[in-house]
């Protein structure tokens, strides 16, 4: 199921290259949506003082999360020895329950869908999802 | 058939998403992401969640009068510490969770275990009424705990194992099947009140 195939990869990559000045705005959009509409979400982040969608502390993790999406593009070719660190990270100190990959990835889909309408096309959403679901398989690595 | 259904209404979100631009908030994804579950899971079922035949409701207080609750509930939670370690990210306070030996021993998994058990006893007495049942402690794990709702999933699984080592044979697909629509229900009644 996740297997990327040269067309994928290229398709990603080039995606990515359209989009990726925009990466903060993405994530920020990503992380906000999924805490409204996946509200089991905030349980990750009841350590900060403001947990609604556009707070600073929310923007931050966007731009974090997209920063690591961004790097995962550019190890596309070893997901799993490329993402090992984080993938240990949240093993071992984060422990997000993997389900949440999946959820966030969906909202980075929307997000795209929002701001890149005509880029967006099903091609590049195919590539792109599964592009997503082998990075959160690469981040799950560690956990067992 | 049901996944299909869920694809299709990921793809229609998407659409949607593209069509209205920055119209479609964070806000508006959620209610038309609800709308869409309510129409998957209405074409998707023959029956409703919260009607019990004979059969389920003799299953569940039979399964429950026969096991016991303080070797069931430690088995399960232990379990679940040790196929699904991050969850161990709720019990930093409990000790030692470093291996499989570990976790079993640990008094404090054991009384928890106990515990969960007996929490499952309100719905087991309960079946009609589950979701108003578990209000107080959804919120609790919401709001207090923090505890991500798919736990619920995952601890449920584990008490689906150890329930089945423990009945064997007598523990049938149908049986299972009860069981575990009746897990569903609880997990669902835990999850509702996080918002």
């Amino acid at each position: 199921m996740t297997t990327l195939t040269a067309k994928d990869k290229q398709t990603v990559k080039a995606f990515w290259a359209k989009v990726s000045g925009k990466s903060e705005d993405i994530g920020a959009a990503a992380v906000a949506r999924m805490l409204v509409v996946y509200p089991q979400t905030k349980t990750y982040f009841s350590h900060w003082q403001d947990q609604s969608p556009n707070s600073p502390a929310a923007r931050k993790h966007g731009k974090t999360v997209m920063m690591g999406v961004g790097d995962a593009v550019t190890k596309i070719d070893d997901l799993k020895e490329g993402l090992k660190e984080l993938s240990e990270l949240h093993a071992f100190t984060l422990r997000v329950d993997p389900a949440n990959f999946k959820i966030l990835s969906h909202n980075i889909l929307v997000v795209m869908a929002v701001m890149f309408p005509t880029d967006f096309t099903p091609d590049v959403h195919v590539s792109l999802d599964k592009f997503l679901a082998a990075v959160s398989l690469a981040l799950a690595e560690k956990y067992r | 058939m049901l996944a299909v259904l869920q694809l299709l209404a990921d793809c229609l979100t998407i659409v949607v998403a593209a069509q209205l631009g920055n119209k479609f908030t964070g806000e508006v994804q959620a209610a038309f992401q609800k709308f869409l579950a309510v129409v998957v899971s209405s074409l998707g079922r023959h029956h409703k969640m919260v009607e019990w035949t004979d059969f389920e409701r003799d299953t569940i207080q039979d399964i429950f009068s026969r096991i016991e609750y303080d070797v069931v509930g430690p088995a399960a939670l232990a379990r679940c510490l040790v196929v699904y370690p991050w969850t161990q990210r709720y019990f930093g306070g409990f000790g030692n969770l470093y291996n499989a030996a570990a976790i079993k021993g640990n008094p404090m998994v054991s009384k928890h275990g106990t515990t969960i058990l007996h929490g499952l006893e309100r719905a087991v007495k309960n079946m009609d009424d589950i979701k108003n049942t578990y209000t107080e402690l959804s919120v609790l794990h919401s709001e207090k705990l923090h505890v991500d709702p798919d736990n619920f999933k995952l601890l449920a699984d584990c008490l689906t194992i150890v329930v089945a080592a423990q009945l064997g044979n007598e523990f049938t697909g149908e049986v299972q099947a009860a069981f575990q629509k009746f897990l569903a229900v609880v997990v669902s009644s835990l999850g509702r009140q996080y918002h």
